[in-house]
Formats: C-alpha cells, structure tokens, sequence
C-alpha cells in the first residue's frame, strides 16, 4: 500500500472516527506492528544530513524502502534521529526524484530528456573543447602551470569519501585549478 | 572536531557560542544533556538570537553579530587577571614562553593594526621568534620577559576591559564577568571545558580569528587533548570532513599537502618549501614525512605510469599568491573567465553569498553540468526568476544520482569517524550513483583526447582508475576498491625498516595493502590518495569503517571498534597534551591515555613518546608546542576585534581601525565588479539600520536542495521568514505572519514575519541597535507560483521565498574567504510600504 502523508491523516481520521464508536482496535493495531517490516531485508547507512553521523536502519521488500529508522546499535545516536534523519524514507520513496538526465539548449525554454551515452558524450566533448582552448602550460612569468584556466568546479561534500577522492583525481587530471565546494562556504 | 560527539559527555562546561546545536546537530544534544545529568555539567550559550540552545542552558548572553572576538578577548583578559590559567600545561605545551621579536608592534601601540601592514597585506619580519646562534627559539621559562608570547598576550588583551567589550557587544557586563568566571573555572587540572562552534564563526571577515581566540583560551585552560575538552568544530554536511580531506579545494591537494605552485616547478623544489624544519631537539615535527604522503599521492594518481617527478611535472599549479576560491570562481564566471562549469552536488543558486551574482555568472557560461537528486535553482537558473531563456546561451545538463541509501560508500563526521553506508535499493528511473557518472566522463573524455590529442594528454590519459567494472552499458563504480586506493599500496616488492623499532625489517610484496602512513615511502615504492586515512583497510580485517564493536574499554565513549577515525583511529587528537611531562594523566579521572609501565594505554596515543623523554606533544607543528602566538595567519599574530565590513557603528571602539585591514575589497576598482556593492562600511547607511544574520532550522538542511522536497519535511518549515524583535517590530508597524520585505544592498527577499522575543535590541556604546535573523533554506524552485512547464517535477507541499544568500555580501575571511553571512546590514519592512 503506498500512502502519503496526506492519506495517512484521512486514514488516522477515520481511525479515530471508529475509536469515537467505541469499536476496539488494539488487535488490529498490533497485528499491524508485527507487520510493518517483516520480511524485510535491513541495511545499515549513516544519515546525509549534518555531521553527527546517526545510524540508520533502513528495511526493503520488494525492492522498495519500506521503513526507516535509528539504529539503537550506533555509539552515537543510540537509535535517536531529529526530524530530517527521520525523514530519509521520503529520499528514497518521492516520485520528485530526477530519473532521467535532462538536457537544456542554448536558448531554449524547456529541459528535454535524453540517454546517458549521448549526455556522456556531449559532456566529454565540452570539457575537451574548453580545456584545449584555455589550456595554459606557462604562466605570464613563463614558469611551467599546466592548468586547465576555462572550467571551474564546485562540489561535494553530498558524495562518498571514496568519490571526493576520484573526483578531485580527474579533476585534476583535467588541469582544474579552480576546484572548491560546500566547506568554503 | 578535536575530540568528537560522544565526548561531550565528558564536560564540566560547555560552551556554545558559533553555533545552534539544539537545532542544526540535534542528536548531539544527547551527550550535552548527559553531561548536564551524570556530571552536573552546566551549559553556557552566547548568540545574538536567545535560540533553542540558549532555551536549555545554563547562562545566556546575547551579543551582537560579528564582535566575538571582543567578547573572548575580555575572557582571555579576565582569565590572565585572574589567574585561572593552567600554568604547567601552558609553560611546557604552547609557545607562552618563546621570545618574540622586539620590533614586533601590536594594534594598542600601531593604530589598530601589527607592524608590517602594507596596502592590506602583511610583510611578516618582525612578527617572528628570536632564536640563538643556532637557530633554537630563545625562551624564558618564567614568562616574565616582555617580549615572551605570555607577556604579549597580557599586554596585548589588557585593552579587552569588560566595560569596553560591552559597549562593543551589547552584552551586559554582569553577564560577561558571570560568563568569564565559569568557563574560566575550566583551567583546574580535574576540569574540562569544550566550545562547540559552526558557521556562527566561520562565516565572518574575522572568522579564524574568531576560533584562534577561542583555541588560546583552551590552550590557557589546558582544554585541548583531553577528555570533555577540545574544539568542536561542528561542521554542516555529512561528509563535509572527508570532502576537505579529499581536497575538494583549490589550496591543498589530499591529506592537506599544500597545493603545488608555479614558483616551484620540481617535485623536488615543491617537497622541499612544504616540508618544515626545525631546530628544536625535542620536537618530533611530524611534518617531515611530507615527502613521504606527496610522493604517495602522485601514486595514487598516475601509478607506476611514470615517475613522480613526472606526475608532479604535469599537474596543474596554482599562481603564486593567487586565490582561486568560491567568491573568486563566481567573479570570474560572471566576468565571462569561463566557458565550463561543474556544480556537482551543489546549489551555487541559493548558497553562494550574492545568489544574484551567482545566477548572472551562469548566464555567462557556454555550458554547465549540474548533478543532483531534484531538480533545483542551480541546474534551472535560466528559468529562474527574472531570466529569459530566450536570451541564455548556456548549454545545461542536469544529471540524475543516486541517494546515499543507493549505493555504498563511507562518510566522515565532525570527529574524523569513517563510517561506511551500504546500498538498501536500486536508485529511481535511470539515476546512478556519482562514482558511475565521474567514471562515465572521465573515460569518455580520455578516449577522445587518445584519439585526437591534446594540449599536456597524458595528465588525462595516464591516470590510473582501476574502480570497477562495466556492467551492461556502464561502468560500475567500486567505492571498495577506491577505499583501498585511498589507504595505498606497495607497489614493488619491499623490505621496510619498522618506523617505530629501528633494526626490525618487514618484507612487503607488490599489491599489499600499506599497514599506516609511518610506513609510507618516499621513493615511489608506495601509493596512498590520502595519508590520513592510511590504515584503514587492512588485509585480515577489511575496511574498517564497517566496524560495528560497541565496546568502550575507558568508559569516556572512545568506542575505538566502532568504524574507524583518521588519524590511525585515534578518537582524541593532542592526547598527548592530556598527560603532564612525566606522562600522569591531568586528570586520572578521565585518563584519555596513560603509561601501565611499558607502553600507553586508552586512546591511540599523539604525540606522546615515552614519559620524560621531554617531547612537547603538539608533534604537527614544527617546534612542537600549540600556538598561543599564531604568526603564520594573514591578520596578525593575536585575534584583534575588527567590524564586519557592514555593521551598524561608526567607528572600532578599541583601535582607529575599522575592519579587517587583510580582506578582499571586491568593491574596489579593478577587483570585483559592478554587482559588489556594499553599505555601511565608511558611515552609517539609513537605508540598511539592521544587523542581519542567517541561520538554519532543524527541518531543513542546506540550501533545502533536498528537503524542500521532502513534505514531511516541508509541512514542518514550509517558507522563508524572518525573525523581528518585538520593540523593532512596533516600531516598524509589522505584526507576527505580515508579509514582509528584507533587502540589502544587493537585493531583497519576502519573508513571513515572526514577532518575537528572541531578539533584543543591544545598547552599543549607548545606541539602540536591532538584529534580525533569516533561514537560509529556500528557493524559488519548489514554490507554487512559478511557471511550470509540463513535466516538471512539483513539489508535494509547496515551499515559499526564496534564498537568504541574495542578500549577503561578496566579502570573506583575511585567511578562507568564507562569505560574511553572518553579519550584514539590511532593512525590513512590511510588504508594500516604501
């Protein structure tokens, strides 16, 4: 069942509206506890948000987030989150995720979805374009700089230890110099 | 972070001043609280704005944004009047009793400024130490010379009296002395005192100034490398720690090897000028090994490809004296400097200071690459408000990654822990994590400069990226195989002498994994992307980041099986400082380390050899010792109060020197352009009367990038608003849900009133002042009135406003360049009142 936020409320109305009845839901209300993450595959991942560093379980089921919550095991949180930790099923389960790359054109008014390979390609092909022609192997002074002068980039403490590394790596490779991110701001 | 999260238990005071965390690190509020409970331990808040940390402590004082200095320098004053300084600790393990340069003349006897100031820059002669015929630093153990750091710095904060700090910041001066003498109280061997800070000090013109006062007072108070000490640096972002180790920046290259300038063009040349020197005989200078990471680093990047003189060679170097940071990008950008641009996992939309500028500068670019989970201001900014795309030429793409529960990887937090993050489930539609997308380009980009050349190729088509594999039509990133990059190989078969037991050799074969960085070679023979992290990948216990031992042996929350912290999973760095000379704990109470007769037990020690052997501790400086005196920072030696370039006073009520006199005018011909305006900077500007700050909300992160689009999240803090106090408020006609209008001298923002009274008015120097106070959370992308085109994505709960960066000036730090956000003028008034 996939309920938003809003269903929920209709459906924690109507709940109460029976309750008003004096019709006894305690059985229901169990049962559907034992339920909520049964056969579910749990995982362990560390929350995006602010640098505290929380655990958080998260439990799939058919391949979908089904529940996520704090991991009582961690040093740290002890199984407590704040509002945004709490909320990272709402990452996963959004149908706002971007699934598809998008490309805008010079002038044009709206984004257009395209594949990967062209996107790839296109990119590589802007990157070569401008580092050929703002390479720069000497300085005013003449002394050796090998730098890519044309391209800048920002980003991201969003990514993995493991992807900082690899993406400072081609970056410069590329020759960038012009590299910062999140901490200088 | 010196210490980390958990230890804050151990405090006896606790300082928050710089930061929120109640509200921005929730979950630390866990240990805070338990040191409250267990330890009677009490809590001290200072900020402008009474906020919900300030709602749970003990004391309270508010002071005016960007006069923190002064509010600290009168604690140093009242701390050295008073005698509450840890003089073992300070005589033996901070440069107190070295001898200064006579020439050396300070802002209470040179007009504000230190001697060598000359058009905003320092020549720095005289800021340095006199040494004998030998070069060792001439010292007086009594710390009575004149011209010892301890008798400086007396001298030099003796002008910091209460009553002058008070006019300065506003806060009373009951409030100040009953401030100073608790946290003071913290200079006993059996206490502990921490400062918990954040972007409430960095993002001001004097923002390391700002923590260097603070880390003398900790110095002062023997609070750095022990239990409950330390400080905390509470950074914003997740992996914002690794981000900075990994060099996300354009002045260190990983592991914080300072980048490779063009003034010296040999790997030989650049090891040499990196690597410190000192004459000091008990001084381990840990830094002398630099050799050792850079040459290991150029592994990691071109393998055994070529030499590492080569990879040195080709690399890209930065002009000296040149600065190539954020506010620079964005001025060049919008000087049409560049035709390419990455913002890869970032908003520069709505979180660069001048948002507008930002937005301008994008036009100007041929193309653009923005990657991200939601559609967002960045990647959108030709729509945004007042573009015409029709008029935009910028080529844009925006790429669609996986969240971090949709792929694996790891993490640092604030206390340098390295926790790893497994992968729950596939990400939406096509979007793949960023390691897939980076590779992706990167081969694509190597395969045409293979085919039609190039200008210096084989800097692109040399490196190394044994990273995955390709799986169906992608690669397939291996954030494992990266980890193990980073820890560093050997990559010849080699017998290596132990670093630590001179005559035992150990043999290594080509491929094995590199046990620590003591064991990283200079020669080439090893490769690591990251020295810090060298150590965390072993071959019997794997990544050690996925660690999950709860033990915690010393009882102060050390947890050491608990994944894995840089450096060599040491949880407390300066331990060594919490030992006296003859290796004691300070306090046995809470022996973060201590010698059981043969060797150190407790924490992976720092710095400490074996007791009474004399090593000053701090071994990552060169004479070994902390820096009460700090002669290496662009304005000066000693923080000294300056104004934030926009404030609401005329004149610096301690020097004739008004602001910084080491920042970066981008309003001055010739440097900025014509959107760097300012106001209030030589006189009071009746236009922008109001000290402005900008700060966060627990629902919300960031630039909202992803929470806006999270409803729960959204339904919580669903807009922009801004903060008034009630008298201002009146004043202003503006009651509590009005719709109002804040601008700057560089563009406006709606936002809903709040009337309250967490903000009062400050009596500064016997003038009312006012502050009011903006989240920075939001962007016109995921509000209801704009125009939609179909397919666009659409909120679920609609957000309004848009961000506070359009406000905030184009001036940053003497020494980061960190954007002044968190002091600036502005005006507010009702909507549709002129």
């Amino acid at each position: 069942m996939n309920v938003s936020r809003r269903g929920f409320l209709k459906l924690s109305g109507a709940v109460a509206a029976v309750s008003g009845l004096g019709i006894s839901l305690t059985p229901a209300a169990a049962h559907a506890k034992e339920l909520k993450i049964k056969y579910a595959k749990e995982t362990t991942t560390v929350c995006p948000y602010c640098s505290v560093g929380c655990s958080i379980i998260v439990s799939v089921r058919d391949g979908k987030v089904i529940n996520t919550e704090g991991d009582p095991d961690s040093p740290i949180n002890r199984g407590s989150l704040c509002s945004k930790g709490g909320s990272i099923y709402q990452m996963a389960v959004n149908e706002n995720r971007l699934g598809k790359p998008l490309y805008r054109a010079p002038f044009a008014t709206e984004w257009k979805e395209v594949e990967w390979e062209w996107a790839f390609e296109k990119i590589a092909e802007n990157v070569k374009k401008s580092r050929d022609a703002s390479f720069k192997k000497t300085n005013a002074k003449g002394e050796l700089v090998n730098r890519t002068e044309g391209i800048a980039s920002v980003g991201s403490a969003a990514m993995d230890l493991e992807e900082c590394f690899t993406y400072q790596k081609f970056l410069r490779g590329l020759g960038l110099v012009y590299i910062e991110h999140q901490a200088r701001i | 972070m010196t210490n980390h999260w958990v230890d804050f238990k151990n405090s006896d005071v606790i300082l928050i001043m710089g930061s929120n965390p109640a509200s921005n690190h929730p979950v630390s509020w866990k240990w805070i609280q338990e040191a409250v409970n267990t330890r009677d331990a009490k809590i001290i808040c200072v900020d402008p704005r009474f906020t919900q940390s300030a709602s749970k402590a003990h004391l309270y004082a508010p002071l005016r944004s960007g006069t923190d200095i002064a509010f600290l320098g009168g604690m140093i004053k009242y701390i050295l009047d008073n005698k509450l300084y840890f003089e073992e600790y300070i005589r033996h393990y901070t440069n107190a009793t070295f001898l200064v340069n006579p020439a050396l003349k300070m802002p209470g006897e040179n007009k504000g400024v230190f001697s060598g100031l000359t058009n905003g820059k320092y020549e720095k002669d005289t800021w340095s130490y006199q040494t004998d015929g030998a070069g060792v630093i001439r010292k007086d153990q009594a710390m009575k010379n004149p011209n010892c750091v301890f008798q400086l710095l007396k001298k030099h904060y003796s002008r910091y009296t209460p009553e002058t700090v008070s006019k300065i910041t506003g806060t009373p001066v009951d409030k100040l002395l009953e401030i100073y003498k608790l946290y003071g109280s913290t200079g006993k061997p059996d206490r502990a005192g921490v400062d918990l800070y954040a972007m409430g000090w960095t993002q001001h013109t004097v923002g390391v100034q700002n923590i260097r006062t603070m880390a003398i007072i900790q110095m002062l108070l023997g609070n750095i490398g022990i239990a409950g000490g330390g400080v905390a640096a509470m950074r914003g972002e997740s992996n914002v720690q690794g981000s900075t180790d990994h060099a996300l920046l354009f002045h260190i290259w990983p592991g914080y090897l300072g980048a490779p300038t063009a003034s010296l063009p040999t790997f030989a040349a650049y090891n040499e000028k990196r690597t410190p020197k000192t004459k000091e005989a008990n001084s381990l200078n840990w830094w002398k090994n630099f050799p050792k990471y850079s040459a290991s680093l150029l592994r990691s990047f071109y393998g055994m490809n070529m030499s590492v003189d080569e990879a040195y060679r080709i690399l890209p170097k930065l002009d000296d004296g040149a600065n190539y940071s954020w506010l620079t990008i964005f001025d060049q950008m919008y000087k049409e400097k560049f035709t390419g641009f990455f913002a890869w996992g970032m908003n520069p939309a709505c979180s660069g200071a001048h948002s507008n500028k930002a937005r301008q500068a994008m036009t100007k670019l041929d193309w653009m690459v923005n990657v991200n989970l939601f559609d967002n201001e960045t990647g959108s900014f030709w729509r945004g408000p007042g573009m015409d795309p029709a008029k935009i030429k910028t080529e844009v793409f925006m790429l669609p990654c996986a969240a971090s529960i949709e792929k694996e990887g790891s993490i640092a937090n604030s206390g340098r822990l390295q926790q790893w993050r497994y992968k729950a489930v596939n990400p939406p539609g096509e979007a793949l994590p960023d390691g897939d997308i980076m590779s992706e380009i990167f081969f694509k980009v190597k395969e045409l400069y293979e085919k039609k050349g190039g200008p210096n190729k084989e800097a692109i088509t040399a490196l190394t990226w044994p990273y995955g594999k390709m799986a169906g039509k992608h690669f397939h990133y291996d954030p494992r195989k990266v980890a193990a990059e980073i820890n560093g190989f050997f990559l010849v078969d080699k017998k290596v002498e132990n670093p630590t037991k001179k005559g035992e050799f150990k043999e290594f074969k080509k491929g094995d994994l590199v046990p620590t960085f003591a064991w990283l070679q200079a020669d080439g023979s090893t490769s690591s992307g990251c020295w810090i992290y060298c150590g965390s990948v072993t071959p019997d216990k794997g990544i050690l980041p996925m660690r999950r031992d709860t033990a915690d042996p010393t009882g102060l929350g050390l947890t050491p099986g608990w994944a894995w912290s840089w450096p060599v999973n040491r949880r407390i760095i300066y331990n060594g400082a919490s030992v006296d000379p003859q290796g004691n704990p300070w306090d046995p109470s809470r022996a973060v380390i201590k010698w059981n007769g043969t060797k150190w037990i407790g924490d992976v020690p720092d710095g400490a050899g074996d007791p009474g052997k004399g090593r000053p501790p701090f071994i990552m400086k060169p004479d070994g010792v902390a820096s009460l005196y700090g002669p290496g920072l662009a304005d000066g030696p000693f923080p000294e109060h300056y104004e934030p370039l926009e404030c609401p006073v005329d004149k610096n009520l301690l020097s004739p020197q008004k602001n910084n006199p080491a920042i970066k005018r981008f309003d001055k011909e010739g440097v900025g352009s014509d959107l760097d305006v300012y106001s209030n900077v030589t006189s009071c500007d009746p236009r922008f009367p109001f000290v402005c700050s900008t700060y966060r909300v627990s629902e919300h992160w960031q630039t909202g990038v992803l929470t806006r689009w999270c409803p729960w999240l959204a339904e919580m803090q669903p807009g922009m608003f801004v903060e008034i106090g009630t008298d201002l408020a009146k004043e202003k006609g503006i009651k509590n849900g009005d719709k109002c209008i804040v601008s700057s001298a560089r563009g406006e923002v709606e936002c809903t009133a709040i009337v309250t009274p967490r903000f009062k008015p400050f009596n500064i120097d016997g003038n009312i002042i006012h502050e009011i106070g903006i989240p920075w959370h939001f962007g016109w992308i995921t509000t209801k009135d704009r125009p939609y085109n179909p397919g666009d994505k659409k909120a679920e709960v609609f957000t309004h406003g848009d961000s506070a960066n359009l406000l905030v000036p184009t001036i940053g730090d003497a020494n980061t360049m960190i954007p002044e956000s968190k002091a600036f003028m502005a005006n507010v008034v009702k909507k549709g009142v002129k």
